[in-house]
C-alpha cells in the first residue's frame, strides 16, 4: 500500500492539496520574520519580493472607459505584493458580470466561473487547498441576486476566502437593468415605470448571514480600499468587502454623495477600530444609541461624551455592527466605510482538516484493503 | 418435533409491513444471514418516500424482497414464494404479486376491524376463505412477541416493536439460516441499551422456537450454498459499492477525494458513507444546494482533487450549468446520478432510467461528456473506478447513471485485492513548468494545448510555478486558452471537445455479446440496471428452447466502437428500457437501425417472466 499514501501525492507535485492538514502557524513575529497576514499562515512565502507588474496579465483590459473597476483592479494589483506569497498560490475565482472579468487581468491562477456560483467553486478549492490564497470577485447582481444563496452560506460557513463585491447598483453587462441594490423606483430598461422592490443593504445582509468579517470601501479612495484589502487578507475565514463602484454608462454618479469632495465629509463615517467615531464638518458629529437600539448622529458639542461611541469591530455580538449598517440609507445620509465587524471564528477548511487529522490519529491512515473487506464477509472455496 | 426438510434450489421471500414495522431491517438481516450461508442472492427494497406515512394505510407499506438460490441468479425475482404480511395493508398492497400456492404469513393481531376498513377489506381475508388457494399461516405475531418478552424490562411499545425480530426468527428457522451474524448485529446496535437488546434477542429466539415447535409449519426448507468462484465475499448495495469504488479510485490515483453534495433520495447514502471515511483523507461537503455541491467539486478538481458530486434527477437539472462549465474548462469531475422516477419530484424512492438523454444533452451548447452506467449493485464499484479513469485521463466530466434499484438492492460481491485494481496513477500527471517552453526556450504555457493522443489539455493545478493561467466558461482560443470570439476558432473548439469524447471509444472494451448457441437472430440490448432482468429473461427463453443473444452497454457515451457491427449482425434488436425509449432513439439516430423498443415505467425493475414473453414474441415474428 506504500504507493497510495499521502507522501506520493507530494511527489506528484500536489503540494498540500487534500492532506494539507497542518495547523496555522503562530501568527506572532517569530524567527521567520514579520507576522504573516492571518489568512495566509498555511500559504508558502514568496522567495523574492514581487512587484505590481508581476500581477498584470498580458490580456487587454476591456471595461468601459471610466469604469470604477479600473481603479479597483489597479489598487488590487498594487496590493498583492503585500501578501508576500508566490504568484502561483494566488487564485481568483469570479462569477459572471463586468466585475467578474477581473481574473483575466491578474497574472495568477483564476477561474471565471458561472453566474452567482463563484463562492461555491471557491469553497471547494479553499477547503481542499489550505496552501492557496483564494479571492472571489463578484458584483451586486452576481452575489446578491442569482448567487444570493451561495453568498450567505459561504459567510456563515467561514471558509478561508476573501469576497470582493463590486456594488454599482445596476446590471452592466446585460446593459442596464436594475439590480438588487438599486434604489426603489429606479427607472431602467426593464423598469420603465420604476422598480418596485426594496434593495438589499449588502453589509446588513452579510452581518445577518453570520459573517465573521464585513467591510465597505470605495473604488475612488485608493488608500482606504488598500487598507480594507489588507484587513481582509489579515482575517482567517470568509471576509466580505463591499466596494462602492461607479458605472459611468448605466448608473453614473450613483455614489456621488459619498465621493464628491463637497458632500462626502458630511456623509462618510470612517470607521477605525478603537477610535471614537467622528464625522461631518470639523469632525463635529458622533454616533450614539437611540432608545430602541438604532444609532443616531449627535453633535459632539452638547452631547454627553460617555454616550458617544468608540468603534469596536471586534464586538462578539453583531447588533452594533448591524445598527451601523442601517445608517446607510439609499440616499447616503450617513455611510460608514471601513471594517464593520471582525471576529475570530475557526474557518471551515481548518475544521475540516482537523477532523481528518483526528480521524487519522484515532484510526490510522485508511487501509483500502481492510475497507473493501469490511462488514460481514465469507470465504468461498 | 422432527420436521421434514425439503430442498429448494431457489426461494423468493418478501417481508411487508407498515413503514415503522422494521421490515427493511428484518430483510437486511435475513439477507446478511443468507449471504454468509453462501447462497447467491439479489434484493429489492421497496419503501415509501414518507418517513412515517399514516399507519396501516396502503401508501405506508414498506417491503423488502429477497431472492436466494443454490446457483447464480440475476434478479430479486418476480413472484414471492413467501409473503410476510404484518398488517392488512401489507397483504393488500402485495397480494397481486403472490402466486397461488405460495406461503402467506400474516400477523393476525393487526387484522382488526379498523385496520381492515382502512384499506377497504369488507371481510377479514384471513377468515373469509379468500386465501384458500394459498398456504396461509395466520399467526398473532405481535402478541406472541409481547408474551415472549415478559420479564424484559421494556415498555409495551418497545415489546411490540420487536415483532420484526420474531418474524425474522421464524423465517430464519424456516429456511435454516445461520443466526450468529444477527446476534452480533443486535449486540452492537443496542450496546448501550441492554434491555432493548435482551428484548430483541428474546423476540428473535421466540420466533425461531415457534417455528420449531408449532404444527403450523410442517416443513423446513434448505437452499444449499451456491457454487461461487473461490474468494472472499461480502454482500453489497449499489450505493456502498459506488462509495468504495470512489475511495479506491482516490487511492489508486493518488488524488484526494472531495465530495460536494446535497442530500437527495436515493443518493444520500453515498454522502453518509463517504463522510465516515475521513481517515482516507476524504473531504465531504454538504452544500447549501445542488449547484453549490457540484461547484465545490469542480473547484476542488481545479485544485487537483478528485472532485465528485452525487445526486438524483432533480439535482441533475440544477447541476447542468456547472457540468457545462466543467466541459468547457475541461477538468475531471465525477457526477453520480442515482436516477429515480420523474419528472420533477416524481417518485423519489422508486427506480427509473429516464435521465439518459438529459445526461447526454441536458446542457446548453454542444457540451459532450462521458457517460457510464453500472449493470448490477456490485458493478457500481468497477464503474466508479472506470469513470475516474476516463475523467482524469481525458480531463472531462463523467456522469455515472446508477438508479434507485441498484442503489438499494444488494448482491454478493467478490472482494477484489487492491493490487488487482486499475493503477489510475499511470493515467495522468499534473503539468509542471519545465515541460513547457516557447520559441526562444522561454517558458510558455498554453493551457489548451492538447495531448495529441487523448486531446486532453494539461491539468495545471494552482501552486505550480510558471503555469499561472485563467480558465472559464467563455470560449477560449485553441491552444492559448485566452478569450476568443473568432468564428472559426469556436467551430474548431466545438469539434475538438466532441472529438476528445468520441476518442474515448478507442480506449474502452468492445461490447460483448452473449449468444451461447450462436443461432440467435434476435439481440436484446440493454443498459444500466436492467442487466439482471434481461439476463434472467434470456435464460428462460433459452431453457424453453429459444435462441436469443444478449448484450449490455456500460459505456453510453461514447458507445463502444463495435456497437454498430453488433447491431447489424442480428435480424432484430430488442431494447427494453425503464423509460420511453431513450437508448432506442440514440441507436436509431446513430446507426439507422430500427430497434424494437420495449418500455415499462412503473418505478420497479422489469420482471424476468414479462421480458421473456416479449423476447419470445420478437423471436416469433422474425
Amino acid at each position: 500500500m506504500s504507493d497510495h499514501g499521502p507522501a506520493s501525492q507530494d511527489a506528484a507535485g500536489h503540494g498540500a492539496a487534500g492532506h494539507g492538514a497542518g495547523k496555522p502557524s503562530p501568527a506572532d513575529d517569530g524567527a521567520d520574520g514579520p507576522r504573516r497576514l492571518a489568512s495566509l499562515t498555511l500559504v508558502p512565502k514568496a522567495d523574492a519580493k514581487l512587484a505590481t507588474r508581476d500581477f498584470k496579465s498580458d490580456q487587454e483590459v476591456r471595461w468601459c472607459p471610466g469604469c470604477g473597476d479600473y481603479a479597483i483592479l489597479a489598487a488590487f494589483q498594487a496590493f498583492l505584493p503585500e501578501l508576500e506569497i508566490p504568484r502561483e498560490n494566488l487564485v481568483i475565482i469570479s462569477g459572471i458580470g463586468c466585475s467578474s472579468r477581473l481574473p483575466y487581468y491578474v497574472n495568477s491562477y483564476g477561474m471565471h466561473s458561472i453566474h452567482g456560483r463563484a463562492p461555491a467553486v471557491a469553497t471547494g478549492l479553499a477547503a481542499s487547498r489550505p496552501d492557496l490564497s483564494v479571492w472571489v470577485i463578484t458584483g451586486d447582481g452576481d452575489a446578491l441576486s442569482i448567487g444570493g444563496n451561495h453568498l450567505i452560506h459561504a459567510l456563515r460557513r467561514n471558509v478561508n476566502i476573501k469576497i470582493l463585491l463590486f456594488n454599482n447598483r445596476i446590471y452592466g453587462l446585460t446593459k442596464g437593468q436594475y439590480s438588487p441594490t438599486s434604489e426603489q423606483g429606479k427607472v431602467t430598461k426593464s423598469t420603465p415605470f420604476g422598480s418596485l422592490d426594496t434593495p438589499f443593504n449588502p453589509v446588513s445582509l452579510a452581518l445577518g448571514a453570520e459573517a465573521s468579517f464585513v467591510a465597505r470601501t470605495i473604488d475612488s479612495d485608493r488608500k482606504h480600499l488598500t487598507g480594507v484589502l489588507r484587513a481582509a487578507a489579515d482575517h482567517r475565514g470568509t471576509a466580505f468587502v463591499e466596494i462602492y463602484q461607479n458605472c459611468p454608462i448605466y448608473n453614473d454618479d450613483a455614489f456621488a454623495p459619498v465621493t464628491d469632495a463637497g458632500s462626502r465629509d458630511d456623509r462618510l463615517i470612517r470607521l477605525e477600530h478603537g477610535e471614537q467615531i467622528r464625522f461631518g464638518a470639523d469632525r463635529g458629529q458622533g454616533l450614539r444609541f437611540s432608545r430602541y437600539g438604532s444609532l443616531e448622529a449627535a453633535d459632539v458639542a452638547g452631547t454627553d461624551s460617555d454616550s458617544l461611541l468608540t468603534h469596536d469591530a471586534h464586538a462578539p455580538d453583531p447588533s452594533y455592527a448591524f445598527a451601523l449598517s442601517r445608517l446607510d440609507t439609499v440616499d447616503f445620509a450617513h455611510s460608514p466605510i471601513g471594517v464593520f465587524r471582525q471576529v475570530p471564528r475557526p474557518s471551515y477548511d481548518e475544521l475540516m482538516a482537523d477532523q481528518i487529522e483526528k480521524a487519522r490519529e484515532r484510526d490510522g491512515d485508511g487501509d483500502l484493503a481492510a475497507l473493501l473487506a469490511g462488514g460481514d464477509t465469507w470465504q468461498v472455496g | 418435533m422432527t420436521k421434514q426438510v425439503q430442498q429448494r434450489d431457489r426461494v423468493i421471500i418478501r417481508f411487508a409491513g407498515d413503514s415503522g414495522d422494521g421490515m427493511q431491517l428484518a430483510g437486511d438481516r435475513f439477507t446478511q444471514e443468507t449471504a454468509s450461508f453462501g447462497n447467491d442472492l439479489s434484493t429489492l427494497p421497496n419503501f415509501p418516500a414518507e418517513i412515517r406515512a399514516p399507519a396501516g394505510t396502503l401508501p405506508g407499506v414498506s417491503s423488502f424482497q429477497l431472492h436466494f438460490a443454490d446457483h447464480d441468479i440475476l434478479t430479486p425475482g418476480d413472484a414471492p414464494d413467501v409473503l410476510v404480511a404484518m398488517n392488512p395493508a401489507a397483504l393488500k398492497a402485495n397480494f397481486d404479486d403472490v402466486p397461488r400456492g405460495a406461503d402467506i404469513i400474516a400477523n393476525t393481531d393487526e387484522f382488526t376491524k379498523r385496520n381492515l376498513a382502512k384499506v377497504g377489506y369488507a371481510e377479514n381475508p384471513l377468515e373469509d376463505g379468500s386465501l384458500s388457494a394459498y398456504q396461509l399461516h395466520a399467526l398473532p405475531i405481535t402478541s406472541m412477541t409481547v408474551k415472549a418478552l415478559v420479564g424484559c424490562e421494556v415498555s409495551r411499545k418497545d415489546a411490540e416493536r420487536a415483532k420484526n425480530m420474531f418474524a425474522l426468527g421464524l423465517l430464519s428457522w424456516l429456511y435454516s439460516r445461520p443466526v450468529e451474524g444477527t446476534m452480533k448485529f443486535l449486540t452492537s446496535k443496542f450496546a448501550t441499551k441492554p434491555e432493548i437488546l435482551k428484548a430483541n434477542i428474546a423476540a428473535f429466539q421466540a420466533g425461531w422456537n415457534f417455528g420449531e415447535t408449532t404444527e403450523a409449519f410442517s416443513v423446513q426448507y434448505e437452499v444449499k450454498p451456491a457454487t461461487l468462484a473461490p474468494g472472499l465475499y461480502r454482500n453489497i448495495t449499489g450505493n456502498s459499492a459506488l462509495t468504495l469504488g470512489l475511495v479506491a479510485a482516490s487511492r489508486r490515483s493518488g488524488l484526494p477525494l472531495f465530495l460536494g453534495s446535497y442530500p437527495i433520495t436515493p443518493a444520500s447514502d453515498i454522502l453518509h458513507e463517504l463522510s465516515k471515511l475521513k481517515r482516507f483523507g476524504v473531504r465531504t461537503f454538504q452544500a447549501e444546494d445542488e449547484i453549490s455541491g457540484v461547484g465545490a467539486a469542480l473547484g476542488a478538481s481545479f485544485g487537483g482533487s478528485l472532485g465528485v458530486t452525487t445526486t438524483s434527477g432533480p439535482g441533475m437539472c440544477l447541476k447542468a450549468e456547472t457540468i457545462g462549465l466543467a466541459a468547457s474548462v475541461e477538468l475531471p469531475l465525477i457526477i453520480c446520478d442515482i436516477q429515480r422516477a420523474g419528472p420533477s419530484t416524481g417518485m423519489p424512492t422508486k427506480t427509473e432510467q429516464a435521465d439518459l438523454l438529459m445526461a447526454l444533452y441536458g446542457r446548453n451548447g454542444e457540451s459532450p461528456v462521458a457517460i457510464l452506467a453500472p449493470a448490477t449493485p456490485a458493478d457500481c464499484f468497477d464503474t466508479a473506478i472506470e469513470a475516474v479513469r476516463i475523467a482524469v485521463k481525458y480531463r472531462t466530466p463523467v456522469i455515472i447513471l446508477s438508479d434507485g434499484y441498484l442503489a438499494n438492492g444488494s448482491e454478493p460481491w467478490q472482494i477484489p485485492t487492491v493490487d488487482s485494481l486499475a493503477k489510475l496513477r499511470d493515467e495522468f500527471k499534473f503539468a509542471i513548468s519545465n515541460e513547457y517552453s516557447g520559441a526562444d526556450a522561454a517558458p510558455e504555457f498554453l493551457p489548451f494545448q492538447r495531448d495529441p493522443q487523448t486531446l486532453a489539455r494539461p491539468w495545471a493545478i494552482p501552486g505550480t510555478p510558471g503555469l499561472e493561467h485563467r480558465i472559464g466558461g467563455i470560449e477560449k482560443a485553441d491552444g492559448a486558452g485566452t478569450i476568443s470570439y473568432d468564428p472559426d476558432n469556436h467551430d474548431k473548439m466545438v469539434r475538438l471537445r466532441q472529438a476528445k469524447i468520441d476518442g474515448i471509444a478507442a480506449d474502452i472494451p468492445p461490447i460483448e455479446v452473449d449468444d451461447p448457441d450462436g443461432n440467435a437472430r434476435v439481440l436484446v440490448l440493454g443498459w444500466g440496471s436492467t442487466y439482471g432482468s434481461i439476463g434472467a429473461a434470456a435464460r428462460r427463453v433459452r431453457l424453453a428452447g429459444g435462441s436469443v443473444a444478449q448484450a449490455h452497454l456500460r459505456h453510453l457515451c461514447p458507445f463502444p466502437a463495435n456497437l454498430g457491427d453488433v447491431l447489424l449482425a442480428y435480424d432484430k434488436v430488442l431494447v427494453p428500457e425503464i423509460n420511453l425509449g431513450q437508448l432506442a432513439l440514440l441507436l436509431r439516430g446513430r446507426y439507422l437501425t430500427d430497434v424494437i423498443s420495449y418500455n415499462r415505467v412503473r418505478g420497479l425493475p422489469f420482471r424476468a417472466a414479462e421480458l421473456a414473453g416479449v423476447i419470445q414474441d420478437v423471436i416469433a415474428n422474425v
